[in-house]
């Protein structure tokens, strides 16, 4: 038995031996917003946070992350209480296939978290392992500069 | 008095209906679907390329606990052929013809089990002589990949599949041929004073749909076939499973769950679905069948590889005289849809420009690679690399700029071409001129001409490439209609009923707005159901840029059906005539001041509710005024063109053949904008594709085994290599597009590898035609001077 903390709540998973949290997430805790993409840590479509850190959960042993806590895109916000880069995404058409989305949003929200204002650059660095193959970055990008406006308003930022 | 000024949906920058719920993680793919009681697929893949299997013991499977069943293709002896050129059947029996050959399937408790499952079974397999390289396809002794007499196809026949064909071109490997001819090529070469003739070699990419290939199939108790699959071409496949399964086509239903990516991938029917439905048919379990990234890699279909040659002409003032053009096509193991890609491709050469002679010819063949199916751009990526370099390089000899090379030669609106289509809008002009000028095209052509022999490893240059493509369907099958139930509830809520599939292209948002435009209510008065086959009416499928002209004039036309009822009988309980009515917000008002007459909701609620009892439901079918080609590929096979210019400026680092793009500028004829967030998005992902193609992607196939399964190993475009972009749009208004609109899914990916190509050249001086522009490859053609790429 597993002792997990998902989006704040505590689960005990009976997990099998080498599950990794991709697994787990998805078919014992029901959470769909992380995808599967490649299995092998390279496309970014699992990302989850770990101790509000991106991190790639089909790569993560289920038992690597006990006592940290876990949020997935579910535990970020709501259809009707979307977190801030959430809306970002919607607002500036950051989705056409939407299958990468989770794990560009994980990472952005991760991003921001830590670089509330990053430089373009900043922005392009920390999503260069994030695929997308409907080629919807232009969109993600400024999706990424309006949800850094939208959490830290321009006079923020300046204090 | 309350007063409702008009309004209109059109142009404005309208979200994805389908955003939120993406954003929120709440959208269901086929991945995220569980059916009570199912079980999971999996296949066993040929471990060889070519050879005979001499036997398959599956008895070890069989008895792993967990395991519901293992087939081979001794287990369903009912199996018949599928795809484009019927040539294979789901499992293989006798022989097998590439490494994705589908040998043995399992269906266990678990994806875990059903692998350990697959390990156990044993093959044994007798080798035969390979045949990787399609230029030795056709030589006397080359090892024959189909030997037994399947049909094939031709390729009109390809449409109406399972007619008899002619063995013996099979037993010689060549699975189509295509010619086409215009005027003289002969004439047009002795009036020509410039002459160019070159090979160009396009390689093997493959979709990389986000969301892997996958599958759900169920037998309800009455046995009823139920399909959770991600089709783009639901109602064919439903023909086709029935033709495969032996089923009335009537007992099956497919439900389209959203997709991860479709780019063209899943516009024919692969052995995986119905070997799911074998599995569900032996286990009387839903069977669910989801690919491994590895296994996409492998067993997904290819963009078409082709060797191209092309020769073109062109008279002193830069008038093109002809153009002759010879492709041999690697089919690979089977024939799929990029065997077919010659019908697109013979457009670019005839008619993307004026050529008053022309000839093209494409020999498909069989090989044992890998095999290529449609891919965004269906072919034209490859012609229009072709004859957009040789654009550039009859202008170089002649002394001529390429843009004036090309205004010279552009198509006109009203032009009706040799090979039949008749450009009723044509902005191909103006996306010539406006690219040039938003990217200072001349200028730094000119600029960068001089610098090339400057010192300096970091060299800059523009290169333009333009693109014709249909935009109005392509009338391949016997129809090319959708079909649209529309039908307003007693609240003026409207369920739009279409046959045009959703595949994150934003159809679903498009054909919304066209419907509240017609009847005047908001975006969030509209239900789309676009996915089971039990419920909306026909279409021919997401292919050839289709949805928002034929689903779009097809919801438009149940929206006018409705709109004339409701206004009739307005008029009557107005007491006004009907054609000073008008429904704007959701009202019925007066067309002349806007005045509120009654709501909508209401006017339905006192049709509904009184002695005559009627309900507001309508009915319309498109089918666009478009022909199909004759024997000779002759005729109007699109009611409506798309143009494009797209100006690419690089970066190229001579010291380690580094490619950079910098920016692209794109003009695109797209008829009208309808949403333009949703096109902005189209044409920059599209662009994107398109870079990909260019620079960084490579399916490597070596001895018919693809050695980067991979995204390790087969390099996407990620955000820091996104160029600036500047996009512009020319409407033209088409007369028979929705609103004004052309399609545009396709055409954006089309220029870029071309117009690279081009930039290139413009910084370096060093033309290159052979794809795709990695450092390794970019270095040595620098390095080792420009010689010209040799045919085989």
């Amino acid at each position: 038995m597993l002792r997990l903390t998902v989006n704040g709540r505590v689960h005990e998973v009976d997990a099998a031996p080498g599950a990794t949290l991709l697994d787990v997430l998805r078919n014992d805790l029901a959470l769909s917003g992380p995808k599967y993409g490649c299995g092998l840590g390279e496309c970014g479509a699992c990302t989850v946070l770990v101790d509000g850190v991106a991190a790639r959960a089909c790569v993560i042993p289920a038992g690597g992350v006990v006592d940290r806590e876990v949020t997935t895109l579910e535990g970020l916000g709501s259809r009707d209480a979307p977190h801030p880069v959430q809306q970002a995404f919607v607002d500036e058409q950051a989705a056409q296939c939407g299958y990468c989305l989770n794990g560009m949003i994980m990472t952005t929200a991760a991003l921001l978290a830590r670089r509330p204002r990053p430089s373009d650059r900043e922005v392009r660095e920390a999503l260069s392992h994030n695929l997308c193959r409907c080629g919807t970055h232009v969109e993600i990008l400024r999706a990424v500069r309006r949800a850094a406006r939208l959490m830290t308003p321009p006079s923020d930022a300046q204090r | 008095m309350t007063v409702i000024e008009k309004s209109s949906l059109i142009g404005r920058r309208i979200a994805k209906l389908d955003a939120p719920e993406k954003a929120s993680g709440q959208t269901r793919y086929v991945h995220d679907l569980d059916l009570p009681g199912q079980l999971h697929g999996s296949i066993l893949r040929s471990a060889r390329v070519h050879a005979r299997i001499r036997r398959i013991d599956v008895s070890k499977a069989r008895a792993l606990p967990g395991v519901h069943a293992v087939l081979t293709a001794a287990d369903v002896p009912y199996q018949r052929p599928l795809g484009v050129g019927k040539d294979q059947l789901p499992l293989k029996g006798d022989k097998v013809r590439s490494r994705r050959d589908e040998v043995a399937a399992v269906a266990a408790e678990t994806v875990e089990i059903a692998e350990a499952a697959l390990a156990l079974i044993e093959v044994e397999y007798e080798d035969l002589p390979v045949l990787t390289d399609p230029s030795k396809a056709l030589e006397p002794g080359a090892p024959v990949i189909h030997g037994e007499n399947l049909a094939p196809p031709s390729p009109h026949d390809s449409l109406k599949p399972g007619e008899p064909g002619d063995a013996e071109a099979h037993r010689h490997n060549v699975a189509m041929t295509f010619d086409y001819a215009q005027g003289d090529v002969a004439a047009g070469e002795a009036e020509s004073d410039v002459v160019v003739d070159d090979w160009f070699r396009l390689h093997y990419v493959t979709h990389c749909c986000m969301g892997v290939s996958g599958v759900i199939a169920e037998f309800d108790r009455s046995g009823n076939l139920t399909l959770h699959s991600n089709t783009q071409v639901p109602f064919l496949h439903k023909r086709e499973f029935a033709e495969i399964l032996g089923m009335d086509p009537g007992r099956i239903r497919i439900i389209q769950p959203p997709i991860g990516g479709g780019f063209g991938s899943k516009l024919d029917i692969y052995p995986f679905e119905p070997i799911a439905v074998f599995l569900a048919k032996a286990t009387g379990r839903p069977v669910k069948l989801v690919f491994s990234r590895e296994e996409e890699f492998v067993a997904s279909p290819t963009r078409q590889p082709v060797l191209l040659r092309l020769r073109s002409g062109a008279k002193r003032d830069g008038t093109l005289t002809f153009r002759v053009c010879e492709t041999l096509h690697d089919n690979g193991a089977y024939t799929s849809w990029g065997a077919t890609t010659p019908f697109v491709m013979m457009q670019t050469i005839s008619s993307l420009y004026r050529v008053p002679h022309c000839s093209y010819h494409t020999t498909a063949v069989y090989t044992n690679n890998p095999y290529a199916g449609s891919f965004r751009g269906y072919g034209n990526l490859q012609a229009t690399f072709a004859v957009e370099q040789q654009m550039d390089e009859l202008a170089e000899k002649l002394g001529i700029d390429p843009l004036e090379m090309r205004l010279r030669n552009a198509q006109e609106p009203g032009e009706v071409t040799p090979q039949g289509m008749h450009f009723r809008t044509c902005g191909l002009r103006q996306c010539l001129t406006t690219a040039a000028e938003a990217s200072g095209y001349r200028e730094k052509h000119r600029a960068a001409l001089a610098a090339q022999k400057a010192p300096g490893h970091r060299k800059r240059g523009v290169g333009m490439a333009s693109m014709l493509h249909v935009g109005g369907g392509a009338k391949i099958y016997p129809s090319d209609g959708c079909g649209t139930i529309l039908k307003i509830d007693d609240f003026a809520h409207v369920t739009l009923m279409t046959g045009a599939s959703e595949i994150g292209q934003g159809s679903e948002t498009v054909l919304a707005q066209l419907v509240c435009e017609e009847l005047g209510i908001p975006l969030d008065a509209v239900t789309v159901v676009n996915n089971d086959t039990d419920i909306t009416p026909w279409d021919v499928g997401v292919h050839a840029s289709r949805t928002t002209f034929i689903g779009g004039n097809s919801a438009i036309g149940a929206a006018r059906k409705a709109k004339a009822k409701i206004l009739a009988a307005a008029a009557k309980v107005a007491g006004v005539a009907e054609a000073e009515l008008e429904l704007r917000a959701g009202h019925i008002v007066r067309a002349a001041s806007g005045e509120a007459l009654m709501s909508l909701a209401k006017l339905l609620r006192s049709l509904h509710f009184s002695d005559k009892a009627e309900l507001v439901m309508t009915t319309h079918y498109y089918e666009p005024p478009s022909r199909h080609q004759d024997k000779a590929f002759k005729g109007d096979v699109s009611a409506a063109y798309a143009w494009a210019t797209q100006v690419v400026e690089v970066e190229v680092d001579t010291d380690t053949g580094v490619v950079r793009l910098v920016k692209v500028t794109g003009a695109h004829d797209v008829g009208r904008v309808l949403n333009r967030l949703g096109i902005e998005g189209q044409i920059e992902g599209g662009i994107v594709m398109g870079q990909g193609y260019a620079v960084t992607e490579d399916l490597i196939v070596e001895d018919g085994v693809v050695r980067n399964p991979g995204f390790r190993d087969y390099k996407l475009v990620t955000a820091p290599e996104i160029p600036e972009m500047d996009i512009h749009f020319i409407e033209t208004m088409d007369g028979e597009g929705p609103q004004g609109a052309k399609g545009v899914g396709e055409a954006p990916a089309i220029c870029m590898a071309a117009a690279t190509a081009n930039a290139i050249c413009n910084a370096t001086g060093v033309r290159i035609r052979d794809l795709p522009f990695t450092p390794e490859k970019v270095y040595r053609a620098l390095h080792a001077a420009a010689a010209p790429a040799k045919a085989p």
